[in-house]
């Protein structure tokens, strides 16, 4: 008999609670309260008679020059980031994929990337991608200098045509790793037997792959772009740890950072960080539907 | 019995993860709680003397240092505007004097201090134009503990030897002439210091005030001088033609920029008299491994800026915290700080024997120049308009300096941005 109460709803149901309350607090909470504070006229750290305003700050947002700036900058970096890590992880995956011999070793050493702390990382690739060139030279352009490249030097992040897909380098060297493992997953979730029946009947290697394994990847596809996808619209900490707040660079979390910490514009910043919510939510939530459905109709 | 426990368990949890937070805060008996962004170099030793002389001074009184580090405070700032909005305010904390105080008096974070000022004689003591510039409607809300110099040019005496360089330049055209001259000689005219723009934007400054003088250089910041009229513009000339002689990475710190000029990479460098100290903690040696002179166009201007100590309300050792700002002005603190941090004293008395000979002469100036405000250091605009302008700065230069026109939009934008603020 008292065994049996433990699993009782309410015994599961007290067991999660904690993290039910924290979840309503600190998520949703948080969010709400950032969703009224943008639709406010908190403008300064003074004002006093705070009321409602309506979405006149998201409007605003449109003609404020910096914040289409920091938008387009992300839209550039976002594309680049999860095209080069999708092609990269692809490679890795195709050439892991086999089980060659130290796969263990190469694995890691692909993974590693992923270990390493933003700033940290943004503290070497500022110095990689410095924009000295010629006998100043430092970091990349000094290694395509000695590759006979030189004319490939370039000003990385530091051109206003450039900057963004060149910061999307570190962020494509630290994850396109992980992507690789998501990939290397999939290709291991995928059972032998169809290789197998398909070599049997005489498809190319090429073959086997268009058609037998990337159709079943189509999930892990998707997995990929959307966690990719989030990480981008979020970037903050590799940015910063590179280019501090430059203009070159700036992107709408770093916007949104010294919208609210220098100038102390409650409301504007909370409008922003409204919009980098939005935009994560038109990525993720489609997903998280699919995966619902597709759970469901496995059951 | 056992759903019981386990329930239990569970609240013990939260009751632990509901108690451990505020703990930290709970250990506040007698004690002083100083939020500033010096945590390194002549700074902190800077900061130390001065500690000493405060602990000195009230032995019974702990003292809490809660340090954030980063060039020009961009980290500290931001703790510290949390710390504000949350009504937590430490006891008392750094920031530039004048217009980036703004927004914590109009917010009525800090108090008056005024009532220090008589009581200690400071009215006296600091300069009258200082004291001016520090009173909004009667009232001043800080403490200056240093004078630091922006407009000053920096050279390497070997280097211009081998440009064939004798004497400073002496106006703007004089200097794109002796940069020139560096080029010649396979030298960068000038260093730039372009991660996270203000350095470039504090060359801006300079530029500004060097072609047009301090009087319309002032009116910008009032509003009397049009930031889209003539000469603006002829400034912007001056930036885009000094930007040309500058090192090609864009992305330096200003200690690595400084580096080129002390190694003789690159000619000039337009920085505040923080570089002194920074070169004298590398172990060079004023006058001869480099040399000093105002700021090409600018001779008897002083643009100064100064860090300061608050006294916010609410604090909870008020006590300790008006202790502290009777120590950042008192002579001996004073003394004790600056010649470590390489900023002279706001105090017209302090004893200059224990100064070097740079900032020797920095005092002399300080007290017969006309003084005027640095805008990237917080005297003239307040946190909003300031990082507007940096940030149009930085645009002008990542884009190649080319684009004048959308440079004067953006500092149009800019001074709404400090008005709407």
């Amino acid at each position: 008999m008292k065994r049996n109460r433990i699993h009782s709803p309410w015994g599961g149901f007290i067991f999660v609670l904690p993290s039910i309350i924290a979840m309503a607090i600190f998520v949703y909470g948080m969010i709400g309260y950032t969703l009224l504070e943008s639709l406010e006229n908190r403008y300064n750290a003074w004002t006093k008679n705070v009321k409602f305003v309506g979405f006149v700050n998201y409007t605003q947002l449109w003609q404020d020059q910096e914040f289409t700036h920091a938008l387009s900058n992300l839209l550039k970096f976002t594309a680049v980031f999860m095209i080069g890590c999708l092609i990269s992880g692809l490679i890795m995956s195709l050439l892991l994929e086999k089980g060659i011999k130290g796969e263990g070793f190469f694995r890691s050493t692909y993974l590693y990337p992923m270990a390493i702390s933003f700033i940290a990382m943004g503290t070497s690739w500022r110095w990689l991608m410095d924009s000295a060139r010629d006998e100043r030279a430092t970091g990349l352009n000094y290694l395509l200098q000695n590759m006979g490249l030189g004319f490939l030097q370039s000003d990385w992040y530091t051109s206003e045509a450039g900057s963004m897909y060149a910061m999307a380098l570190p962020a494509i060297w630290q994850m396109s790793g992980y992507v690789m493992a998501l990939f290397l997953a999939g290709f291991r979730g995928i059972p032998d037997d169809l290789r197998e029946a398909a070599r049997v009947d005489g498809a190319s290697e090429y073959k086997i792959y268009r058609h037998i394994l990337f159709p079943q990847l189509s999930p892990t596809f998707l997995t990929v772009l959307i966690i990719l996808g989030h990480i981008s619209m979020k970037v903050f900490d590799l940015i910063f740890g590179i280019a501090t707040k430059s203009y070159v660079t700036k992107v709408l979390a770093i916007y949104m950072w010294q919208t609210i910490f220098d100038f102390q514009n409650f409301a504007k910043g909370a409008a922003i960080a409204i919009v980098i919510l939005v935009m994560i939510a038109v990525a993720v939530i489609p997903y998280l539907i699919y995966v619902n459905k597709t759970e469901e109709a496995n059951k | 019995m056992l759903k019981k426990s386990k329930v239990a368990a569970v609240l013990a949890a939260l009751a632990l993860v509901a108690t451990t937070a505020p703990a930290s805060n709970a250990a506040t008996n007698k004690q002083l709680e100083i939020f500033t962004w010096w945590a390194s170099g002549g700074e902190a030793a800077g900061l130390a003397g001065m500690t000493t002389e405060f602990e000195k001074q009230n032995p019974n009184t702990p003292f809490i240092n809660a340090s954030v580090a980063g060039a020009a405070g961009v980290n500290a700032k931001g703790v510290l505007v949390s710390r504000m909005q949350a009504g937590n305010p430490p006891d008392t904390f750094q920031a530039h004097a004048g217009e980036e105080l703004s927004s914590y008096v109009k917010a009525g974070q800090v108090e008056d201090v005024s009532f220090l000022y008589k009581q200690e004689g400071w009215d006296k003591v600091f300069p009258k134009d200082l004291v001016k510039t520090l009173t909004t409607n009667g009232k001043i809300y800080s403490v200056p503990v240093n004078i630091h110099r922006a407009n000053v040019l920096w050279w390497n005496p070997a280097a211009a030897k081998k440009a064939g360089i004798t004497k400073a330049p002496n106006s703007l055209d004089e200097f794109l002439a002796a940069m020139a001259k560096f080029k010649k000689v396979g030298i960068d005219g000038i260093a730039l210091a372009g991660n996270g723009d203000w350095a470039i934007a504090h060359l801006f400054d300079y530029v500004l005030l060097a072609s047009m003088g301090p009087d319309k250089f002032n009116g910008l910041w009032k509003g009397t001088t049009k930031w889209d009229g003539p000469e603006v513009s002829k400034a912007i000339d001056y930036l885009a033609k000094i930007l040309a002689y500058g090192n090609s990475s864009k992305s330096l710190d200003w200690p690595d920029a400084g580096k080129l000029v002390t190694s003789g990479k690159a000619g000039f460098f337009i920085m505040g008299d923080w570089a002194s100290s920074q070169w004298q903690s590398e172990g060079l040696k004023l006058g001869k491994d480099y040399t000093w002179a105002p700021g090409p166009g600018t001779n008897g201007v002083y643009q100064w800026l100064s860090d300061s100590f608050t006294l916010p309300k609410g604090a909870v050792n008020r006590d300790a915290g008006i202790a502290w700002l009777k120590v950042c002005g008192s002579l001996a603190g004073q003394d004790a700080f600056n010649p470590k941090k390489g900023s002279i004293a706001v105090r017209t008395d302090s004893n200059p024997k224990l100064y070097d000979s740079y900032l020797q002469a920095a005092m002399k100036s300080w007290k017969k120049d006309r003084l005027v405000g640095s805008t990237v250091h917080g005297v003239n605009w307040g946190n909003a308009g300031m990082a507007a302008y940096n940030s149009a700065v930085g645009r002008f230069y990542t884009g190649g300096a080319k684009d004048k026109k959308g440079f004067v939009k953006a500092l149009l934008a800019a001074k709404t941005a400090n008005d709407n603020a």
